[in-house]
């Protein structure tokens, strides 16, 4: 039994690693899901379709297509990585950063989706009103818009961060299964099965998955209802 | 305060083309659901960009289509009071008055908070969320919502429609504060000649997207042919009056007008301030000698000016009555019987009942000091 509690370091490391991957996705990918979203939800411009394919695409494709697609624009030689690399030194490849990537990609749909949804549902006519006080489009959205949709976001990025904290496949396309670097969660376990010996660990890092799901799901129940018990009052 | 309005506008196969000019401190749109007023008042306030035509507000153009100008509606100053209230369901109530304040420049901050609380009676709602206000509370904090924004025209747009009838009763004193004490001008859109008949200084009526008259509550509600669409039931006269005296012992106040002196159910207002009657021409009543002997308590004396058939078996008698037009609906049987003509000498008689709050509301006036009398109680 204490087996099952005490963790190595090379397993902390796992797990403190997926966590800050899932973290960065979710928080990198929230203001671009929120331009996405708003695009989707508000703009009427040619092409609309097209995006929203693109966005949900990741969502049908097999994660190791997207992982594969990944490499082939991020990779140290391909295009927008070779790019990123000499102007602003951001490395994707083989990095703690390149699983972010993958796992916000992943995650991306998800996050838009819901905020998405939550947007077609707010009353325009909140907004009209808030015009017709003075506030500009800029501070309808920040004050009236965002407001009443932050149960939408909040569901959003909980989906996001719990898809990106279970991410495998596209991530051990795009960065492989580097301990200490990009070695999250699923694929220490994906490992620990592969080695004679190493059911001890997988359990481990099973319960240890289980506990950061839940905890996930608890923190958004609470904030949702939070947020819930102002707005849906009326 | 000038309003000055000159649009075309079509929304699938309804077309609304008004012009009309008001200097009004309420102006009151009245006509029938559809007639197209609310998409007038969309217009006014920039919600709806009209295809063609002019609005200026005190020789500010807020639209004119032929030099390109359409001011946002954040930049217009004009307050608009929607008929669902359209209060922001996550800010409370403090909030959301003061939210309209927060974007209106410091120099241009005319009313304050306390102010606007003591004028609508709302203090004690401010912690509150708009989900716990009755119908009523909604409206009045709507109101002071765009109060707050210190506009230069404020627009209500029906409302009391969403309330029952006692809430009414409930607001109108306040709208009625609104127009006397506030000094911002007021479009104030309704359906109901009640509503209209109480509150307007000027009436701009519309029907089927067109304005059929613009003028003085006392002109265009007077007019029968104008008023027919709204049920013949509803005509009457306007008839503007002063609070002369009180009779505590039979609850009874007495009003002074022009046509004569008038008894009413009691009214709790000082004397001195000014009023305003509807009296509808069937709860009117006409004899050629003065009568004896009548429970009615009113009795005017005048002159017929006009005879109109209202259908084959009515006949509306216009009157007047020391210069004040009243009208009465009578059978043409007893039209017949008294021979009446235009110019014959008669006596109205109206029952006070008929004088009863729906009839009666707190006149525009002119007298000042009435209204301050009227603050300090």
């Amino acid at each position: 039994m204490n087996d099952l509690l005490n963790l190595s370091p090379e397993e902390w490391t796992a797990v403190r690693l997926s966590i800050r991957v899932a973290t960065v996705a979710m928080l990198a990918s929230l203001p671009i899901g929120i331009a996405v979203a708003y695009l989707l939800a508000r703009g009427r411009f040619p092409g609309k379709s097209i995006l929203n394919g693109i966005v949900l695409l990741p969502l049908i494709l097999p994660p190791v297509v997207t992982g594969y697609l990944l490499l082939l624009a991020f990779g140290r030689r391909g295009p927008i990585g070779a790019f990123l690399a000499e102007h602003f030194g951001i490395v994707f490849s083989f990095r703690w950063t390149g699983a972010a990537l993958a796992c916000g990609v992943m995650g991306f749909p998800l996050l838009v989706r819901s905020i998405r949804l939550s947007l077609e549902a707010v009353d325009r006519r909140l907004e009209e009103a808030a015009g017709s006080l003075g506030a500009n489009p800029l501070w309808v959205f920040l004050f009236v818009t965002l407001p009443l949709i932050l149960p939408g976001i909040i569901a959003g990025m909980i989906l996001c961060f719990a898809k990106a904290m279970g991410e495998f496949g596209a991530t051990i396309t795009f960065v492989s299964n580097i301990p200490g670097e990009t070695q999250t969660l699923p694929s220490a376990i994906y490992t620990f099965t592969q080695i004679p010996g190493g059911e001890a660990g997988a359990m481990r890092l099973t319960l240890v998955s289980i506990a950061i799901s839940m905890a996930a799901l608890v923190v958004s129940e609470v904030m949702a209802r939070r947020v819930g018990q102002r707005l849906w009052f009326e | 305060m000038s309003l000055s309005v000159d649009v075309a506008h079509r929304l699938g196969s309804f077309s609304l083309t008004a012009r009309f000019v008001s200097e009004g401190r309420l102006t009151a749109f009245f006509g029938r659901s559809g007639a197209g007023k609310t998409s007038l008042v969309n217009i006014i306030a920039g919600i709806v960009r009209p295809e063609r035509g002019r609005i200026v507000l005190d020789d500010r153009p807020l639209v004119d289509t032929e030099q390109g100008i359409f001011v946002p509606r954040y930049r217009r100053r004009v307050g608009y009071v929607f008929q669902e209230g359209r209060l922001f369901p996550h800010l409370t109530v403090r909030q959301n008055l003061l939210f309209g304040r927060w974007f209106t420049p410091k120099p241009e901050r005319q009313i304050g908070l306390d102010q606007v609380l003591d004028l609508l009676g709302i203090g004690h709602l401010l912690d509150r969320s708009p989900g716990a206000l009755s119908g009523g509370e909604k409206q009045r904090v709507a109101i002071g919502r765009a109060l707050l924004t210190s506009p230069r025209l404020l627009l209500l747009d029906e409302p009391l429609a969403s309330l029952d009838e006692t809430r009414k009763e409930d607001i109108l004193p306040f709208i009625e504060r609104l127009r006397d004490e506030a000094e911002v001008p007021i479009v104030y859109v309704s359906h109901s000649l009640a509503e209209v008949a109480r509150l307007a200084t000027t009436v701009v009526m519309i029907e089927d997207g067109r304005i059929l008259a613009v003028g003085p509550p006392i002109d265009v509600l007077g007019r029968r042919e104008l008023m027919a669409s709204h049920g013949t039931a509803e005509t009457g006269a306007l008839i503007e009056a002063v609070v002369a005296e009180h009779d505590p012992s039979f609850g009874l106040t007495a009003l002074r007008s022009a046509a004569g002196s008038l008894l009413a159910p009691h009214l709790d207002l000082p004397i001195g301030t000014p009023v305003r009657l509807r009296i509808r021409a069937r709860d009117v009543m006409i004899a050629t000698t003065r009568p004896d002997g009548l429970s009615a308590l009113n009795v005017l004396a005048g002159r017929v000016t006009a005879l109109e058939e209202a259908d084959e078996s009515l006949v509306e008698v216009g009157l007047d009555c020391g210069g004040v037009r009243l009208a009465a609906r009578l059978t043409r049987r007893s039209v017949d019987a008294l021979g009446l003509e235009p110019g014959r000498e008669v006596y109205a008689v109206v029952k006070s009942v008929a004088l009863d709050r729906e009839a009666l509301g707190r006149g525009p006036g002119l007298a000042a000091d009435a209204t301050a009398d009227y603050r300090q109680r």
